[in-house]
């Protein structure tokens, strides 16, 4: 069964007990030190990565192996995905091998951040090291029990054997022998040959957290329990900076089963991520919570961003956007003078509005204090941060402070940040450590986002005689998310520009991007694939408007544009992040960007002839070091309705460990790409996010989303090469696709997302 | 009040306009219906009362007094049913969290329906949402159960 169960209070052979875990905790960091050559991966995280087989194998004596994952489970499959890697290299039954979740302890595990496609990226190859190890040490215990080389001894499909003898063991008879032996080094590993894998790159490996989901037994923060457990709703400011200065506590204590009624004050701006503050109902059920919040009747004051209006901040983004004020941030040759001498000249701006991420189990915490310890059952993707800014709260120190990761019903961002798990922690505080369970409402959550931002890109090309592009200028105005964290930055962050804008790979002399200023009104946070959003739908949109303008089919264009096929040194186009990964590893490759075009527009029968109000639409982007192109077909209504009877998606994402959770990511993404597209934005008024619930932020249902997904698969036979991103990659290229697919369906451009009702006139 | 739960026979005494859903999961432990909206608009909370799949978030007990109520933990005794078979063999979930309320509704609408047709499945299933985007295996997994192949 899928039950959550906390590592450190298994009865473990192989593998460390609960007391190791908390001694464990005053190893020094082994992060980058100035002198070493530069470390990428997982070593380079914040804590690096410690080989040690016992903190993520354990066995016991009846042979079951249990794999302790830490990372977060959000729909990607990496409770799955990681076990297949363990389960391969330690040549286990997979029907003998469960999983635990690992609590947030980063000094232990390596890093937690389950964001930036990295699960696998990162840890495929240190997991795939973790069994390969465990497996060795079970080999040299059998050894030694039965006085034979280690040479000779087979570990297979659990089974340990030595043929001369025609002696046999399970992994279980050996466990206990195999944790007391020498660990070995990373270096005197041998992994096994592709050819020889067990489960890494099958496509038939059930979900291990199958029979919970589907018995509804599998826990997630919203089902977290503890005896006595009370239930509290916070009443947050309307408006990020703002604060009760009046409510009405008698009122809610009048509701039967409301037991307190506590003020949380509201935190200094920028707040990262502290709660907002305001007034919180704790009750013996959610059901009169919620009644006592309805009866609080609060007096907001609303600080400096009450004035935030969408509609006038985006004539200020359009008016940034046409400035020439910004900070340069790629220069390549001359993109003005190209510009200004043009014979041929397109220019064009996009509109991209806030987002949320809505996933469909609204944030929730469970939080205890007891004894000077806290403990957290929390719906997070980053568990560390979690117990860090729990334990700063409270002024513990972090080792008293223990957060458990449940499932997550969903994550997409906006649980990496920990602020409902605070606020549990606060509240528990407050009612002398019970256990008090924080539920966000949906309108919580559409109303107290860490928002995607809301952008204008402005583009301009210069055209030769041929139509081909010479010169290229886009200017990028959006606030960043890192305002949640310094007084008014103005300007993107590296790694924002580095998704799409200054990476961007195409083959074009002139080239300039630049970054007006922009200021934040509410709270800007990563949603999933993030910048890359704004920055594909605008170059993918127009790029596909160039064609038109050249008089040239769309693909046959973005290929020549794209240019021949090369390795691309990515500082070389002033992207100095890179995804976190190395230059020479990891290049900006297009002939891969070419290949997932090629199949997916072959696979889409690009070029045939389409009914009236049909249209095939192409957008292709490289993001999170993997390439993805999107073929959508859509069918417009005469009252402007977008239907989009298929897609096809082609990603080339390196290796493949679990490709059915490839395509369930490429499936999804689609989905939600065509939300992006037609239907959802966060819009503000008097400083207020003005949609509640899924009434007023549509997302697509069975009926609208895109019908028949097809994805391609390209590349990923040598396990050699480094793997790419998948979580998030498939995103950004799905909703210019279908942008472009209106366009070739209508003759209309939209510019400015989502459609809603722009065809409909 | 009076009330069955996945066969049990239960009484209840609290705020007669509580929400079956946080009676399920607040006073019983339930918790396999899920919060998504608290508005009707999503499904994840979706139940069976007597036999017709309902909101349980929008469901006040007054209303659910006397009915015989099948939660996602009462659908089958071991996770058999056709719909949960079909469920775990095409890998349907990702984050999972919106599939109890998928997989109720979907039980309601074979039970109702054995041979759905697309038009069927979009009526019934577009009451529930997947914010993950597995809708196209929702579809299949449902043709699955109902014995058309897929």
């Amino acid at each position: 069964m899928a039950a959550l169960e906390n590592v450190s209070r298994r009865a473990v052979l192989l593998g460390l007990g609960a007391g190791a875990l908390v001694l464990s905790l005053g190893l020094p960091s082994l992060a980058q030190e100035p002198e070493e050559p530069l470390k990428f991966g997982a070593d380079a995280m914040p804590h690096g990565w410690r080989d040690d087989p016992r903190l993520f194998v354990s066995i016991a004596p009846d042979g079951t192996v249990t794999v302790t994952i830490h990372r977060s489970e959000m729909g990607q499959g990496v409770r799955t995905s990681i076990a297949m890697a363990v389960a391969d290299e330690l040549e286990a039954d997979w029907s003998r091998v469960r999983v635990a979740q690992a609590p947030g302890d980063e000094p232990t595990f390596g890093n937690q951040d389950t964001d930036g496609s990295r699960s696998l990226r990162h840890f495929f190859g240190p997991m795939r090291r973790a069994g390969a190890a465990a497996r060795q040490m079970l080999r040299e215990a059998a050894a030694a029990e039965w006085g034979v080389p280690v040479d000779d001894v087979v570990a297979e499909n659990h089974v340990l054997s030595h043929a001369a003898s025609g002696k046999q063991a399970g992994y279980g008879d050996m466990a206990a022998r195999a944790a007391e032996g020498e660990i070995p080094a990373r270096e005197a590993l041998v992994l096994k040959s592709p050819d020889r894998f067990r489960y890494i790159g099958r496509t038939d490996v059930g979900l291990i957290d199958n029979p919970g989901i589907v018995t509804g037994t599998a826990i997630y923060g919203m089902d977290a329990k503890a005896e006595g457990m009370l239930f509290a709703v916070v009443a947050r400011p309307p408006v990020v900076g703002g604060r009760a200065v009046s409510h009405d506590a008698e009122a809610a204590l009048k509701v039967p089963g409301v037991q307190r009624v506590v003020m949380i004050d509201p935190p200094p701006q920028p707040s990262a991520f502290q709660p907002l503050g305001g007034v919180a109902v704790i009750a013996t059920n959610t059901w009169a919570a919620m009644r006592g919040r309805d009866a609080l009747n609060i007096q907001w004051e609303d600080g400096p961003h009450g004035a935030y209006d969408s509609e006038a901040f985006k004539a200020e983004l359009e008016q940034a956007a046409r400035s020439t004020d910004g900070v340069v941030v790629r220069n390549q040759g001359d993109a003005l003078a190209a510009l200004q001498q043009a014979q041929r000249k397109v220019e064009a701006e996009y509109y991209i509005p806030h987002l949320a991420q809505a996933p469909m189990e609204p944030p929730a915490a469970l939080a205890i204090i007891r004894d000077g310890r806290c403990e957290i059952w929390a719906c997070v993707q980053a568990p560390q941060v979690t117990r860090v800014r729990v334990a700063e709260k409270l002024g513990l120190p972090p080792e008293a402070v223990t957060v458990n990761v449940t499932l997550l019903g969903g994550g997409f961002g906006r649980k990496s940040k920990p602020d409902f798990a605070i606020e549990a922690a606060l509240l528990s505080r407050e009612m002398d450590g019970a256990p008090v369970k924080v539920v966000w409402t949906r309108d919580d959550d559409l109303h107290h986002g860490f928002y995607h931002t809301v952008s204008v890109e402005r583009l301009e090309a210069a055209l030769d005689d041929s139509g081909r592009p010479v010169a290229w200028l886009h200017r990028t105005a959006a606030p960043t998310i890192g305002s949640i964290f310094a007084p008014d930055p103005m300007q993107k962050l590296p790694f924002e520009l580095g998704m799409g804008l200054t990476n961007m790979p195409l083959d074009i002399p002139n080239v300039r991007a630049e970054n007006p200023k922009a200021q934040a009104h509410t709270r800007i946070g990563w949603y999933r694939s993030v910048s890359n959003i704004p920055h594909a739908f605008a170059i993918q949109s127009f790029i596909a408007e160039l064609a038109h303008e050249a008089g040239r089919d769309h693909r046959d264009y973005l290929l020549d544009v794209i240019g021949p096929a090369r390795k691309i040194d990515p500082t070389e186009l002033g992207d100095v992040w890179n995804y976190g990964e190395d230059p020479a590893r990891y290049p900006v490759d297009t002939g891969r960007l070419r290949r997932v075009i090629e199949t997916a527009t072959e696979a889409a029968g690009w070029g045939r002839e389409m009914p009236a109000r049909r249209g095939l639409g192409l957008a292709a982007h490289y993001s999170f070091v993997s390439y993805v192109a999107v073929v959508a077909e859509v069918e417009v209504g005469e009252d402007g309705s977008v239907r989009i009877p298929a897609a096809h998606i082609a990603i080339d994402c390196g290796p493949h460990v679990n490709p059915d959770r490839i395509r369930s990511q490429m499936e999804g993404a689609v989905i939600m790409g065509s939300g992006q597209a037609l239907m959802s934005q966060i819009t503000f008024a008097r400083g207020r996010a003005q949609q509640n619930n899924f009434d007023t932020y549509p997302v697509p249902r069975m009926d609208t989303a895109p019908r028949e997904i097809h994805v391609h698969l390209v590349g990923g036979g040598d396990y050699g090469q480094p793997l790419g991103g998948v979580g998030e990659p498939g995103l950004p290229p799905v909703t210019p696709a279908i942008i472009n697919a209106i366009f070739a369906a209508t003759g209309q451009r939209i510019r400015r997302l989502p459609v809603g009702n722009q065809l409909s006139s | 009040m009076d009330i069955t739960v996945n066969g049990q026979a239960r009484s209840f005494e609290g705020d007669p306009e509580m929400p079956l859903l946080w009676y399920l999961r607040d006073e019983l432990g339930l918790t396999g219906a899920k919060f998504g909206c608290g508005a009707g608009l999503c499904g994840a909370c979706v139940v069976h009362i007597d036999g017709v799949a309902s909101f349980s978030c929008v469901t006040p007990m007054t209303v659910a007094e006397g009915t015989q109520v099948v939660t996602i933990e009462g659908l089958s005794p071991d996770g058999t049913h056709p719909v949960q078979a079909a469920w775990q063999q095409l890998n349907v979930a990702q984050c999972g969290y919106c599939q109890a309320g998928q997989i109720m509704q979907a039980a309601a609408l074979l039970a109702e329906t054995p041979a759905p047709t697309d038009a069927d499945i979009d009526a019934a299933m577009s009451q529930n949402i997947c914010r993950c985007g597995t809708y196209p295996r929702i579809r299949a997994a449902i043709k699955r159960a109902a014995g058309q192949g897929a």
